[in-house]
């Protein structure tokens, strides 16, 4: 199978490898990588386990081919903590108990950090709408919510 | 609930912040799919297309001529082992891979071993199976039917479809009752079938060293304990034997019920690491997962209800028609195959009821797992609480008086129902008082009057559930034999530190903080100071797992007398330290005093380093313990939930507007996590309720086997739950607790019906069997003549 040397900026470094046509971006981040946080829960693009920021926005990376990202910024979950500080949304998903398995955590928080770069003072039917994409089998999304509710405030 | 620590120490009743979060939300979690061994080769799978069809030929000659694809493993193959069958939790036997016959659709005919992931689902795609298809039995009612196609010919004395049937209590009895009653109701209820779909599906990797002989299997598994034992008994006669057997379940995205039993996936992932000495990788994709692996529910029940005209409950008879699929692989303890069903009298003072269950062989997956609920709880808490509903119907009476009515006196407790269970304890009245307090129960009745008046269609549900859950006692519950206790084993270290083991396993209700908690509780050591292990057969001591709400009730416990052991001991070694005898200490959480002295005191911490530096002459050094916990009673956790929906006449959409959940757990070891678990059973409930079905056509085709078409409930659809609680002890429990991880899931479901037929009900709607889609209400509204 054909092979293409791809280079993408990942949580800010920069990253080259040679890889098939066919590989998905959550496999390269998975395993060429070996960024693990981002999850894979489905195989039809409705689970948003793998959500990751692909020039700053949300894509389900199990439908982003590889070769896809070349020349793009990719920002994953172990990119969300600078400098040894949490990002809001990681300190708001620990306080108001957001998550429980945590295997839908890393998804729902990327999409909650776009959610807040486009809109600082989302209702609550805005992020609900926002993560709808998003699927968590735990928490029921109340939690979720709130916990979006107070990166919010911080980050205004 | 007055707190006995402060938020320093953390014990019971603390919203500690979570000891698993600092790692999950830094994407540093370790899911089984996450770790990666050296040389280690991966597993896919070839599935059957038809749910019924002989095996003609299976070739995999174009399969083995990709480059990195090493082996294809079919049925021959491990016949060769004689691993080609396997036992299933229920005692059943089920196929690990075929050699003549598939039974059902999505079925393991074959798998493909291969250096990469893709190479290994490129061999899947190349090998060839010629299949001769047969005419699948679909239909349970008609498996059961005299004169039926056996189904099951590999087991010599089956004659029939029948898988098993169960009864308890005095059918006579109550026939009699009913037939004597001034009023019965009946109802055809189905529930069903219904998948966990937890986040993560299941996965291994088995990896075995042929220098040591040693099997270590990463999986993804509620009970790894009782797995080791079972890959012993099953594969010793290829050598494996328990002591060199490791089982380790690391992080796990979501369990329900779904990761208690053993897959084939998992057994021919051993066998393949066993045959090439290397590790080999298997994570199953989401359609295989909703497809193969055990469904729940799937229960045809018909229930008759009885009642005098003043609406006392008198008699309860429940039969149901149990579809099995092609093999009996119910997580249920052993003595009871219908799990604990004859938890149907529910909430009610009933003084007669029968309950009989025909368990049937059909052409699909095998199953079915207790979906978040203690063996069948749910089954039982529907037929009860639509049955109470239609009841109330008939009488022309409210559905939250009648329960009032009805329900089981404070004072009668601990109560002895009619098909033999011990209530521990309950306060029915004042759960139910409380939710209708909350919603406004007689304020929403008036406006639904209002908008009924309009031609609008509102309904308010009520479900007033009893759960039983935290099996043991041993005596009663085992699987497989095993008995059902569970344990503990905490070690203090010399500065005061704690690590504690578990035989359950987390699959994220947060075991890593409350167990602390229940620990610092007892030991008075900060909930912070105390690691928490689970899952690894190597260190961690012999439980049965995580599932049925047991946690809490049996290993919660163990760790409680396991501290309770630890501080007897610092008792003494203060009292060494003190210069005083044991009876003159006095404990307050985390220190002994002297009576009288209280400025005389040794901390625990201190007591702990002298357990390995100035300990008293004739004692034991260290200070460790270990409990295997064995209740004497199930708990019974309860709780009266009301909710408020609107129905569209124009989509038959159902929107639930509030939903206020009152539970009773008992004591409460973390409030935010109870609330969290909480929140996460309703949402496992409005699904079922609303949206989740796993179907078949007449060919047995499955539907609802992607996400595509099983709708998982999204944050649009859920509503911003109300959760309160109640307080009613365990008077058994070592803590005063019960569980909670499961009552939603039991109480949401009837709670959302009820409110959808409250909707209807004066056009002459009775019941509507779940999921209550948009279609099935448009149509009911259409043949009333309401649509708009």
């Amino acid at each position: 199978m054909a092979k293409h040397k791809i280079s993408v900026t990942v949580n800010g470094s920069a990253r080259e490898a040679e890889v098939e046509s066919r590989l998905l971006l959550v496999h390269f981040l998975r395993e060429t990588l070996r960024l693990t946080g981002t999850h894979i829960g489905c195989d039809t693009s409705h689970c948003g386990a793998c959500t990751v920021l692909l020039d700053g926005e949300p894509v389900k990376s199990c439908t982003v081919l590889a070769v896809q990202a070349d020349g793009a910024k990719v920002t994953t979950v172990e990119g969300l903590e600078q400098g040894g500080k949490l990002h809001p949304v990681q300190e708001g998903f620990t306080e108001k108990h957001g998550l429980q398995c945590g295997y839908c955590t890393p998804g729902m928080m990327m999409t909650s950090v776009a959610l807040l770069e486009r809109n600082k003072n989302p209702s609550e039917q805005e992020i609900r709408q926002a993560i709808a994409g998003n699927l968590c089998r735990c928490t029921g999304y109340v939690n979720i919510v709130k916990a979006v509710q107070y990166a919010a405030e911080k980050v205004r | 609930m007055e707190l006995k620590t402060d938020a320093k120490i953390s014990g019971m009743g603390h919203a500690m912040k979570r000891k698993e979060d600092p790692r999950l939300i830094r994407g540093q979690g370790r899911y089984v799919d996450d770790i990666q061994l050296p040389s280690m080769l991966y597993m896919d799978i070839v599935r059957s297309p038809y749910a019924y069809a002989k095996i003609k030929s299976i070739n995999a000659e174009a399969a083995l001529k990709i480059p990195g694809v090493l082996a294809v493993i079919t049925g021959e193959t491990l016949a060769k082992y004689n691993l080609h069958w396997m036992p299933t939790i229920s005692s059943d036997t089920q196929m690990v891979l075929p050699t003549d016959t598939v039974m059902y659709q999505a079925q393991e005919v074959a798998a493909v071993i291969a250096t990469e992931r893709y190479v290994a689902a490129d061999g899947v795609e190349a090998v060839e199976v010629d299949y001769e298809p047969l005419t699948p039995m679909v239909d349970p009612f008609k498996a059961l039917a005299k004169g039926a196609p056996v189904l099951r010919t590999d087991k010599k004395d089956q004659k029939d479809n029948l898988a098993f049937h169960w009864e308890a209590g005095d059918r006579a009895d109550t026939d009699q009752a009913l037939a004597a009653a001034e009023v019965v109701v009946t109802e055809n209820v189905y529930l069903p079938r219904i998948h966990v779909a937890s986040m993560e599906t299941c996965g291994c990797i088995a990896d075995f060293d042929p220098a040591q002989g040693k099997l270590t299997v990463y999986m993804t598994t509620q009970a790894p304990h009782a797995v080791r034992t079972v890959f012993a008994l099953v594969a010793g006669h290829v050598g494996l034997s328990e002591e060199r057997i490791r089982i380790i379940s690391p992080d796990i995205g979501g369990g329900f019920g779904g990761k208690v039993p053993v897959y084939p996936g998992y057994v021919i992932a051993v066998a393949a690491s066993v045959v090439i000495g290397k590790p080999v990788k298997w994570i199953e994709d989401r359609m295989e997962n909703l497809q193969a692996d055990s469904f729940a529910r799937d229960y045809h029940m018909k229930v008759d209800l009885g009642a005098r005209k003043d609406g006392t409950m008198t008699a309860l008879r429940i039969k149901t028609v149990a579809d099995h699929g092609y093999s009996n692989a119910s997580a249920n303890p052993s003595k009871f195959p219908a799990g604990l069903f004859s938890i149907c009298t529910g909430s009610y003072d009933l003084k007669h009821a029968f309950c009989e269950v025909d368990a049937a062989y059909t052409n699909k997956p095998p199953g079915g797992v207790a979906y978040r609920c203690s063996f069948r709880v749910t089954e039982a808490v529907h037929a009860i609480e639509r049955a109470t509903d239609a009841l109330a119907q008939k009488l022309g009476m409210d559905p939250a008086e009648l329960r009032m009515m009805n329900f089981i006196k404070p004072g009668q407790f601990p109560y002895k129902s009619v098909l033999g269970w011990e209530y521990d304890s309950g306060d029915y009245h004042t759960a139910l008082k409380k939710a209708m307090d909350l919603i406004g129960y007689d304020g929403l009745r008036k406006e639904q009057a209002e908008k009924r008046q309009r031609g609008e269609l509102m309904g308010i549900g009520v479900c007033s559930f009893t759960e039983i859950v935290g099996a043991g006692p041993s005596k009663h519950f085992d699987i497989l034999g095993l008995k059902m206790f569970d344990s503990a084993e905490i070690r203090v270290h010399p500065t005061g530190k704690a690590i504690a083991r578990f035989g359950t396993k987390s699959q994220g209700q947060g075991h890593e903080t409350t167990y602390a908690q229940i620990i610092a509780e007892e030991l008075g050591i900060p909930a912070s100071d105390i690691q928490v292990e689970e899952g690894d057969t190597d260190t961690a001591p012999y439980g049965l797992g995580t599932y049925a709400s047991r946690s809490t009730p049996t290993a919660g416990a163990a760790g409680a007398m396991a501290a309770r052991k630890i501080r007897d001991k610092a008792r003494k070694i203060a009292a060494h330290l003190l210069e005083v005898n044991e009876g003159d200490l006095e404990w307050e959480p985390g220190k002994f005093y002297v009576k009288g002295a209280p400025q005389k005191s040794k901390t625990i911490q201190e007591c702990a380093f002298a357990a390995y530096t100035n300990h008293p002459q004739g004692m034991e050094a260290g200070m460790e313990a270990v409990h295997y916990y064995d209740p004497p009673n199930l708990t019974f956790p309860f709780g009266s939930y009301i909710c408020v929906v609107d129905i569209d006449r124009g989509t038959g959409e159902v929107k639930v507007r509030r939903f206020v959940a009152v539970d009773d757990c008992g004591n409460i070891i973390n409030p935010m996590i109870v609330d969290g678990q909480i929140h996460g059973g309703l949402t496992q409930g409005i699904g079922p309720a609303l949206y989740e079905e796993i179907s078949y056509d007449e060919n047995g085709n499955i539907s609802g086997g992607s996400f595509l078409d099983y709708y998982v409930p999204t944050a649009v659809e859920t509503p911003n739950w109300e959760t309160a609680k109640t307080v009613t002890p365990s008077p058994h429990h070592p803590l005063g607790a019960k569980g909670v991880g499961e009552s939603a899931t039991v109480g949401a479901p009837p709670a959302i019906a009820n409110a959808v037929v409250d909707a209807l009900r004066h056009l002459g709607v009775t019941h509507i069997d779940i999921p209550i889609t948009p279609e099935k209400v448009w149509q009911i509204l259409h043949e009333k003549g309401v649509a708009e």
